[in-house]
C-alpha cells in the first residue's frame, strides 16, 4: 500500500531517467543517509545504546563500510565487466602502501646517476587518492592479460598479481620506510587542519568516501561506459561487431576498478588498521571481496552493500552464538564449527539464489508493489 | 661460476617437486574435463584424505595392528572417507546447481572448501601429523662426475613413481573402460551424453571419487614430505599454474606444466633469487603462467577455444 508508484508521472526525460525514480525509494534513502550521517554520529557521541561502547563502530560499522566500498569497486570489475578478478587483496593493498609512501615522503635515490628523487610527504586526502591512482595503473597493467583470456583463466591471472604484491611489499624494505618488523604505521590523519581521531569521525571520514564513491560508481555505470562494459560481460565478440573497442571498455572497468578498490585499501590501512602488514591483504581479503560481490549480486551497487554486511557480520554471529548460548566447546572447536557453517551457508545461498541478495530485494520490491492485494 | 652439477642436482630436485604439484593439478584436471566445473576444494580434499589416513594409521598402530596390515586398513578407510566426501559433494553441492555458469560454480566449491578444512580438522585434530610411508633419507648420484655427486631424495623418486602410475593407470581407466569412455563422453557435452542413457550424476560421484583418490596419492607423497597439516591446503594455489600452463583440459598437460613449474621455481629461486631477494619461489609459477597466457590462451596442451556468437 505504502510502496505505490501510481500517480507519479515523469513528464521530462530526466526524470524518467533519475537514479531513483520512485518517490518511495528516494524517502527510504534520504531516511537511511539521515540516520547514517546524523543518527548514528548522535547516539554514538550520547552513548546510546547499542552505541554504549565503541564496539559496534569501531569493529562492524568502520569494515563495513571500507569493505563495502572495496566490493563496489571489484562489483564493477566482476559484476559489471564480467572480468573475475582474484587480486582485488593485491590492489587494497598497492592502494595502501602507495599511499602510505606518499603520505610520509618518497625517496628515490639513483645512486649510479648520483642524485636523488625526493618528494615531501603530501597531505592525506591527496595520498589516498594517490593510492588510489597507483592502483589503478596497476590494475591496468594486470588487466592487459584480459584482451585474450577469459573466465576462470584470467582469475588465475588475477592470482599473479596477488601474489606478487604479497611478496614484495613482504620483501622489498624500501616499501616499508625499511621498518625492521615489517610493519608500518599510517600517518596523523590530518585533513585541512581537522585531525580524524575518534571513532565517530572515522566513521565519518569512510561514510563520506563511500557515499561520494557510490554515487559516482552508480552514475558511471548507468552512463555509456558502464554500458560498453555490460555488453562486453554479456558477450564480448557480439559487443565488438557493434562497435564497442573491447581494449577501452575492460581496461577502463580495471582502472575504474582498482581505484576504488585501492582507495578502499589506503582507507583501511589509514583509518581502520592504523598499522599494518602485509598480511593484511592476503589472498584471503580478495575471496572475502568475491564472496561479498557474489552473494550480494553481481551488477549490483546496492547488492555490494548487503553482501558486504552479509560476510563480515556472519563471522561475527557464529562467533557470539555459542558464548552467548553457554555452550561449553573450546576455541579451536568453535572456528572449526564457524568454517563449516560459513561454508555451508555460502553453498546453500548459491543453490536457493545463485544471483544474490539484489535478486531477492527486487523480488521483495515487485511482491510490495501489489501487497496486500496479490493480483 | 655456476657448477654443472649444482645445476643438475636444482634442476632434478625441481623437476621431482613438480611432480608433486603435477599430482594436485590432475585432480582439478579430472573435474573440470568431466564437469566443467573449477574445484577449489582440491587442496582442502589433499588435506582430508591425509589426514584420515595418517589418524587411523596412528590409531591401528596404537592398537597394535601389523604395520602392513594398518596401511592397508588405513588407506580403505580414507578411500571410504573420499567416496562419502564425493557423493556428499555431488548430492549437496554440485547437483543442485548444474546448468549455473562457472563462476557460481566455482565460488561454491569455494564453499565446500571451508567445510571440509572444518570438518577435517574438527574430527580428525588440526596438528601436524608425520606420515612415514617413503623412505626420506638421499642418495648421491655420479659421484665420480661431479665433486660431492647429485643430491636426490628418494621421496621424490618415489613420487615420481607413483605419479607414473597414476597416470598410465588413469589412461587405461579412460581409454579401455565403460565408465571411462562415459566420462569422456559427459566431457565432451552433457547433453548429447545424458541422451544416449549415461547416468549423469553417477558419473559426476565418480569423476568426484576419482579426484578424491588422487588426492589421497597426492596426500600420502606431500605428507611424507611436509607432514600432514593445514597447510597443505595451499598446494591447491601451487597447483593453479600448472593448470594455466598445461592448459586447463589436458591430463598429459597437468604433468608437463608440473615439471615445468617445479624445475622453474627452484632455477630461479637458486640462480635469481640471490639478486633480487629470496623467496620468489613463492610468486614465480603465477607470472610463468601469467607469460604463457599471453601467448597461448589455452595453454600449452589445452583445446584451442573457439567462440560462437
Amino acid at each position: 500500500m505504502l510502496y505505490r508508484e501510481a500517480g507519479q508521472f515523469k513528464t521530462t526525460y530526466a526524470e524518467d531517467m533519475a537514479i531513483f525514480p520512485i518517490r518511495q525509494d528516494r524517502i527510504a534513502l534520504g531516511i537511511l543517509l539521515g540516520i547514517a550521517f546524523i543518527g548514528v554520529p548522535l547516539l554514538a557521541t550520547f552513548h546510546v545504546w547499542p552505541f554504549a561502547g565503541d564496539y559496534l563502530l569501531w569493529a562492524i560499522l568502520l569494515p563495513f563500510l571500507i569493505l563495502a566500498l572495496a566490493a563496489i569497486g571489484v562489483n564493477i570489475l566482476v559484476g559489471y565487466c564480467g572480468q573475475i578478478s582474484l587480486g582485488s587483496g593485491a590492489f587494497m593493498a598497492v592502494g595502501a602502501y602507495s599511499a602510505y609512501k606518499s603520505g610520509t615522503g618518497v625517496h628515490i635515490p639513483l645512486a649510479w646517476l648520483g642524485f636523488a628523487i625526493s618528494i615531501p610527504p603530501l597531505p592525506v586526502l591527496a595520498s589516498i587518492l594517490l593510492g588510489g591512482l597507483t592502483a589503478a595503473v596497476v590494475g591496468i597493467l594486470f588487466g592487459v592479460p584480459s584482451l585474450r583470456i577469459k573466465g576462470l583463466y584470467l582469475a588465475v591471472a588475477t592470482l599473479a598479481a596477488q601474489f606478487f604484491f604479497d611478496w614484495v611489499f613482504l620483501r622489498v624494505p624500501w616499501f616499508t620506510n625499511y621498518a625492521p618488523s615489517g610493519s608500518v604505521n599510517a600517518p596523523a590523519l590530518n585533513f585541512f587542519g581537522l585531525v580524524i581521531g575518534t571513532p565517530i569521525e572515522r566513521y565519518l571520514l569512510c561514510l563520506t568516501f563511500v557515499t561520494v564513491f557510490a554515487v559516482l560508481a552508480k552514475n558511471l555505470v548507468r552512463g555509456n561506459l558502464g554500458r560498453q562494459w555490460m555488453a562486453i560481460r554479456d558477450m564480448d565478440i557480439a559487443a565488438e561487431l557493434i562497435g564497442i573497442r573491447p581494449l577501452y571498455a575492460k581496461l577502463t572497468a580495471f582502472a575504474v576498478s582498482s581505484f576504488i578498490v585501492g582507495v578502499a585499501g589506503a582507507l583501511w590501512a589509514f583509518v581502520y588498521l592504523g598499522s599494518w602488514e602485509p598480511l593484511a591483504f592476503s589472498i584471503d581479503r580478495s575471496l572475502q571481496l568475491l564472496f561479498m560481490v557474489i552473494i550480494g549480486g553481481l551488477g549490483s551497487i546496492m547488492g555490494s552493500f548487503v553482501g558486504a554486511a552479509f560476510i563480515l557480520i556472519l563471522p561475527i554471529m557464529l562467533n557470539l552464538i555459542p558464548t552467548e548460548l553457554g555452550v561449553p566447546l573450546s576455541t579451536e572447536t568453535i572456528t572449526h564449527l564457524e568454517f563449516i557453517i560459513f561454508g555451508s551457508l555460502i553453498c546453500y545461498l548459491l543453490i536457493k539464489e545463485p544471483h544474490g541478495f539484489a535478486r531477492l530485494i527486487s523480488i521483495g520490491k515487485e511482491k510490495l508493489r501489489l501487497w496486500p492485494f496479490p493480483y | 661460476m655456476i657448477a654443472l652439477g649444482q645445476f643438475l642436482e636444482v634442476l632434478i630436485g625441481g623437476l621431482m617437486s613438480g611432480v608433486l604439484y603435477s599430482l594436485v593439478a590432475l585432480g582439478f584436471v579430472l573435474i573440470f574435463k568431466a564437469s566443467g566445473v573449477f574445484n577449489f576444494a582440491q587442496g582442502a580434499m589433499v588435506l582430508l584424505a591425509g589426514l584420515a589416513l595418517v589418524r587411523s594409521l596412528d590409531f591401528l598402530v596404537a592398537e597394535g595392528f601389523p604395520l602392513w596390515a594398518a596401511i592397508i586398513i588405513g588407506i580403505g578407510f580414507a578411500v571410504v572417507i573420499m567416496a562419502i566426501t564425493a557423493w556428499l559433494i555431488e548430492r549437496l553441492v554440485i547437483g543442485p546447481l548444474v546448468n549455473q555458469d562457472g563462476l557460481t560454480l566455482f565460488m561454491s566449491t569455494i564453499g565446500a572448501t571451508f567445510i571440509l578444512e572444518g570438518a577435517a580438522q574438527m574430527i580428525f585434530g588440526s596438528d601436524a601429523y608425520p606420515l612415514r610411508l617413503f623412505p626420506t633419507d638421499a642418495w648421491f648420484l655420479f659421484e665420480s662426475l661431479f665433486p660431492g655427486g647429485i643430491l636426490v631424495n628418494k621421496l621424490d623418486v618415489w613420487g615420481g613413481f607413483i605419479a607414473g602410475i597414476l597416470v598410465a593407470g588413469l589412461a587405461i581407466f579412460f581409454q579401455r573402460t565403460k565408465t571411462g569412455r562415459a566420462l569422456r563422453a559427459v566431457a565432451d557435452d552433457h547433453l548429447a551424453a545424458q541422451s544416449v542413457g549415461i547416468p549423469i550424476n553417477w558419473i559426476w560421484f565418480v569423476v568426484w571419487l576419482v579426484a578424491g583418490l588422487v588426492a589421497l596419492v597426492a596426500a600420502t607423497v606431500w605428507g611424507t614430505k611436509l607432514g600432514v597439516q593445514y597447510s597443505i591446503t595451499f598446494l591447491a594455489l601451487k597447483a593453479l599454474p600448472v593448470l594455466i600452463i598445461g592448459g586447463l583440459t589436458s591430463v598429459p598437460g597437468a604433468i608437463v606444466g608440473g615439471l615445468i613449474v617445479g624445475a622453474g621455481e627452484k632455477i630461479a629461486e637458486v640462480f635469481l633469487g640471490a639478486y633480487i631477494g629470496g623467496g620468489i619461489e613463492y610468486w614465480f609459477a603465477f607470472v610463468l603462467a601469467l607469460a604463457v597466457l599471453l601467448v597461448r590462451p589455452q595453454g600449452l596442451f589445452g583445446e584451442r577455444i573457439i567462440e560462437r556468437i
